[in-house]
C-alpha cells in the first residue's frame, strides 16, 4: 500500500503496464506538441507580447508624453479633462499610468500600426484593454515598447488590473479607434 | 534510543505512534483549521462584495480582507496541515521517533508568532498590498517580519523532517524502501527548501527597503525572485496533495500504486522540472525575452505536467484496480459507482482529484501559454484557475484526509456524521462553482482584485458585459455554498475533538470512516494482467477535454488586436 513500504523490496526493476506506458507516451507528446505551438506562433502567429523594453526614468517618459500631448491634442474629455490626442499612423505614441489615471486619450486610425510605449510613475498598474481583452503588466523604471494595429473600429477602456492603491478601481482610460478619414 | 514509554501501538493500523510527535501533529492541524475558519470567512466577505449586488464591504476593507484572505489560507492554512503532514509521513508511517520535539515546538511557535505578527500588520491597515506585495508600493515593516518569521519557522520544521527520515533509517524501523507518501511527502520537503530560500532572498531586502536602509528594488526583479517562492510554493502543495490522494485510496480502500516505479518518477518530476524561475506569473512583464519565457514556462518538454498526467491516471487506476479486487467488477464504472461514497474521505478525495485535473489543471497550462496568457494576465481568471487548485484540490484533499487524521491522531469518533457525509459535497459544489465563474468573469476581461466593476466614482464611464455581472453574483452564491461546506468541517472537526467518542478504550469500535478491509486486497496486478478500463475512458474525457479547450483558446487569440 502506499503508506506502507513496498511490499516488493525491488520494485524498480517492474515491468510497466500497457496502458500506463501508452498514456505517458501521449502526455509527453502532447508537452513537446504545446511547446512546438509557443514558438510557432512567435512565427505564423499575430499576437505576440513585444521583447523591446528600456529602462527609463519616470521623469523622463513623462516629458516624451508631454510632447505628444502638446504636438496632436485635438480635444478634452470626461470629468477630469483629459486630453484626447491624434498622432499620425505609423508613429510612437504614449499611454502614462500613475495614481490613478491614464493619460492621456489616444485616438488611432483603424488597421494602421502604432509603437505604443506603456510606463508608470509610482507603483505597477495592469494594463487591461476592454473589450479586446488584452492584458500587460505596467512597471516603474520600464518603458516596454509594443507595436499594436487596432483593426476594428470602437471605443476601448483601459482597466488597471493591478492593484494599486485605493483608487485602483476608479483608474479607467480610453483609446478610441476611429476609421481613416 | 527513545523511551519505549513515549510510544503507542495504533488499535487500528498496528504503527508505533510517538506521542510527542502525535502532539505536534495535534498542534500543527489545530492552529491550520483555525486558519482556514478565518482566512475562509474573508474569502466569503472578499466575494460577497465582487457580487455587484451585495458589495458588503467598503474598499478600504475589501483590500484589506483580500491581503488577509490571501496570506492566511495560502500560506497559513496550508502550511501548518503541511507541517504536520510532514511529521504524519515521517515519524507515524516510519514507525520511528520525530527527531527533536523540542525544536518542533520552537518551530511551531515561530510560525505561530510570524502568522500572527503578519495579521495584526494587515489588520491594522497599513499592509494592504496583497500577499504577493509587489514592489514599490510598501507594507508597515512588521508585514515582511511575520513572513520571515513564518518561514524561518517552517524551514526548521522541514528539517526535523529530514532528520526524522534519517533516524528511521539509522534505526531500522521500516524495511526496503519509504512508503509512497512518504517518498511524495519528501519532494514537497526539498522544494520547500528551494522555496524558503527563495522567499529569504527577497523579503529580507524587501524589509531593509521598507524600513529605509536600501533604498529601490527593482520591481521586475522582485517578481522574479519572488515567484520562485510563490511558484514553487504550490509545487508543493500539489506534492502534499498526491500524496494525501494516495494515503487516502490506501486507508479506505487498500488500493495499491499500479507501479510504484511509475508514481514516484512522477513525483521526482516535480523536484526535476520544478519551475526555478516561474516564467508563467512573468508572462505578462516588460523586460524579459521571450525565449527566455517559453523555455522556462515549458522546459521546452512540460515534464512538471506530465508529472500530474501520470498522477492522474495512476491514483484512479490505484481505486479501480482495488474496488475490482474487492470484487466491484461490473462493466466500465461499477466499480466508481459502488465506491464508498458516503465517505467523507473518499468523496472529498475523489472530488478533489476530479476538480484538481479538470477544472485546474488544464486552466493552469492554458494560462501558461506564453501568448494566451495575454488575454488572462490578471483578470478573475487567475484566481479561478488557483481556487481550482489550492482549494478544490489541496484544500478539499486535506479536509477528506482529516477525516482519517481525527480518529487515529485524536483518537476520537467523528461526530454528526451525516453532515461530515455531506461536506465534500457542499464545498466541492461551490469551490468548482467560484473557479468556473471567476474564470468565465475572467474570459470576458473582469480585473482580479477590483472593488468596483461598474467604475460608479470613476471620471470615464464604462460597463462590462453583462454576462460579467452576471457571472459575479453566481460566484457570490457559490461562494455562500463554499463557506457553508467549510463551516460544516470546521463544526465537524472541531465537535469531534472535542467531544467526539474516544477511541483509546481497548474495546472501543472501529472508527466509522475508516472500514475494515480483507486482509489482503491481494498485490496488485503485474504487467499484462492489469485492467482498468473504467481509468482509461476517464483519462481519455480528461484528455480530449484538454486538447479542445487548449486550441479553442488559440482560436479566440488569433481575434485579438495583431502586435509584436
Ligand atoms: C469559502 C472559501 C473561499 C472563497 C469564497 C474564496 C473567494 C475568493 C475571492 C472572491 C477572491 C478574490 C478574487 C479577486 O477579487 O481578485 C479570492 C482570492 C484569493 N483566494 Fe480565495 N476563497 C476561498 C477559499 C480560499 C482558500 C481555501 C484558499 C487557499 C488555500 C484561497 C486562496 C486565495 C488567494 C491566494 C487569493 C488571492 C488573493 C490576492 O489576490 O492577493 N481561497 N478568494
Ligand atoms: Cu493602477
Ligand atoms: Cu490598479
Amino acid at each position: 500500500m502506499a503508506i506502507t513500504s513496498p511490499e516488493k523490496r525491488v520494485w524498480w526493476n517492474e515491468p510497466l503496464h500497457r496502458p500506463e506506458v501508452i498514456w505517458i507516451t501521449i502526455a509527453f507528446l502532447w508537452g513537446l506538441l504545446m511547446f512546438g505551438m509557443m514558438v510557432y506562433w512567435h512565427v505564423a502567429g499575430r499576437q505576440n507580447l513585444s521583447n523591446e523594453a528600456y529602462k527609463v526614468f519616470p521623469e523622463k517618459f513623462a516629458e516624451k508624453v508631454e510632447d505628444m500631448v502638446a504636438k496632436y491634442k485635438v480635444r478634452e474629455e470626461g470629468a477630469t479633462k483629459i486630453p484626447v490626442v491624434r498622432p499620425p499612423p505609423g508613429s510612437d505614441v504614449y499611454v502614462l499610468s500613475r495614481l490613478w489615471e491614464w493619460w492621456p486619450i489616444l485616438e488611432l486610425e483603424k488597421g494602421a500600426t502604432y509603437r505604443l510605449h506603456l510606463s508608470s510613475m509610482d507603483w505597477q498598474h495592469g494594463f487591461s484593454l476592454q473589450p479586446v481583452n488584452i492584458n500587460i503588466q505596467v512597471h516603474p523604471g520600464y518603458d516596454l515598447v509594443l507595436s499594436i494595429t487596432p483593426d476594428k473600429a470602437g471605443e476601448y477602456t483601459i482597466v488597471c488590473n493591478e492593484f494599486c492603491g485605493i483608487g485602483h478601481h476608479q483608474m479607467i482610460g480610453k483609446i478610441h479607434v476611429v476609421d481613416k478619414k | 534510543m527513545a523511551a519505549s514509554n513515549e510510544f503507542r501501538t495504533c488499535s487500528v493500523t498496528g504503527l508505533k505512534v510517538h506521542l510527542p510527535a502525535e502532539a505536534l501533529i495535534k498542534a500543527n492541524a489545530v492552529v491550520a483549521v483555525v486558519f482556514l475558519a478565518v482566512g475562509g470567512l474573508f474569502g466569503l466577505l472578499v466575494a460577497l462584495t465582487r457580487w455587484q449586488a451585495v458589495h458588503i464591504l467598503p474598499a478600504e476593507w475589501f483590500y484589506l480582507l483580500l491581503t488577509a484572505h490571501g496570506a492566511d489560507v495560502l500560506l497559513f492554512w496550508v502550511i501548518f496541515f503541511e507541517v504536520a503532514l510532514l511529521y504524519f509521513a515521517s515519524a507515524i508511517l516510519l514507525n520511528c521517533r520525530l527527531a527533536t520535539p523540542w525544536l518542533a515546538w520552537v518551530a511551531f511557535a515561530l510560525m505561530l508568532a510570524g502568522a500572527a505578527i503578519a495579521n495584526v500588520a494587515v489588520l491594522q491597515g497599513e499592509s494592504s498590498v496583497m500577499f504577493t506585495s509587489y514592489v514599490p508600493m510598501k507594507a508597515a515593516p512588521h508585514f515582511y517580519v511575520g513572513l520571515i518569521v513564518f518561514a524561518v519557522g517552517t524551514l526548521t520544521a522541514v528539517g526535523i523532517f529530514f532528520g526524522t527520515l534519517v533516524i528511521a533509517r539509522e534505526e531500522r524501523t521500516y524495511q526496503g524502501s519509504i512508503p509512497l507518501v512518504t517518498f511524495g511527502a519528501l519532494t514537497a520537503a526539498i522544494i520547500a527548501v528551494f522555496t524558503l530560500a527563495s522567499g529569504a532572498i527577497i523579503l529580507i531586502p524587501t524589509f531593509l527597503w521598507s524600513v529605509g536602509l536600501i533604498t529601490t528594488i527593482d520591481p521586475v526583479m522582485y517578481k522574479v525572485i519572488w515567484w520562485g517562492m510563490g511558484h514553487s510554493s504550490q509545487q508543493i502543495n500539489v506534492a502534499a496533495h498526491v500524496a494525501v490522494w494516495y494515503a487516502i485510496a490506501a486507508v479506505v480502500l487498500g488500493a495499491k500504486p499500479i507501479s510504484e516505479k511509475v508514481s514516484r518518477t512522477a513525483f521526482l518530476m516535480y523536484i526535476l522540472f520544478l519551475q526555478l524561475a516561474s516564467a508563467h506569473h512573468l508572462l505578462a512583464e516588460p523586460g524579459i525575452s521571450s525565449e527566455w519565457k517559453v523555455f522556462n514556462t515549458s522546459y521546452a518538454l512540460y515534464l512538471a505536467v506530465l508529472g500530474s498526467m501520470i498522477h492522474g491516471m495512476s491514483v484512479p487506476g490505484a481505486i479501480e484496480a482495488a474496488q475490482r479486487k474487492l470484487g466491484f467488477n461490473a462493466g466500465i464504472f461499477g466499480w466508481l459507482r459502488k465506491a464508498p461514497w458516503g465517505n467523507p474521505a473518499f468523496s472529498g478525495m475523489f472530488i478533489s482529484l476530479v476538480l484538481f485535473g479538470f477544472l485546474g489543471g488544464i486552466s493552469g497550462v492554458v494560462l501558461g501559454t506564453e501568448q494566451i496568457n495575454l488575454m488572462m494576465h490578471n483578470t478573475l481568471y487567475v484566481p479561478g484557475h488557483f481556487h481550482a487548485t489550492v482549494v478544490a484540490g489541496t484544500t478539499l484533499a486535506f479536509m477528506a484526509f482529516t477525516y482519517l487524521a481525527v480518529p487515529l491522531v485524536f483518537r476520537r469518533e467523528i461526530v454528526l456524521p451525516t453532515l461530515a457525509k455531506w461536506q465534500p459535497y457542499l464545498f466541492g459544489l461551490g469551490v468548482a462553482g467560484i473557479s468556473l465563474f471567476m474564470m468565465g468573469a475572467g474570459t470576458l476581461g473582469v480585473a482580479r482584485r477590483h472593488w468596483d466593476i461598474t467604475f460608479s466614482d470613476a471620471p470615464l464611464t464604462f460597463e462590462y458585459p453583462p454576462a460579467a455581472i452576471l457571472m459575479m453574483g453566481l460566484n457570490g452564491m457559490s461562494a455562500v455554498l463554499a463557506a457553508i461546506g467549510g463551516l460544516a468541517y470546521v463544526l465537524v472537526v472541531v465537535g469531534s475533538i472535542l467531544f467526539g467518542k474516544r477511541l483509546d478504550a481497548p474495546d472501543a469500535e472501529r472508527p466509522r470512516f475508516i472500514p475494515r478491509l480483507p486482509t489482503t486486497v491481494a498485490a496488485y496486478g503485474s504487467a499484462g494482467t492489469l485492467h482498468v478500463p473504467g481509468t482509461i475512458v476517464l483519462v481519455t474525457v480528461f484528455f480530449m477535454s484538454f486538447v479542445l479547450y487548449y486550441f479553442v483558446n488559440w482560436k479566440y487569440l488569433s481575434e485579438i488586436w495583431p502586435m509584436r
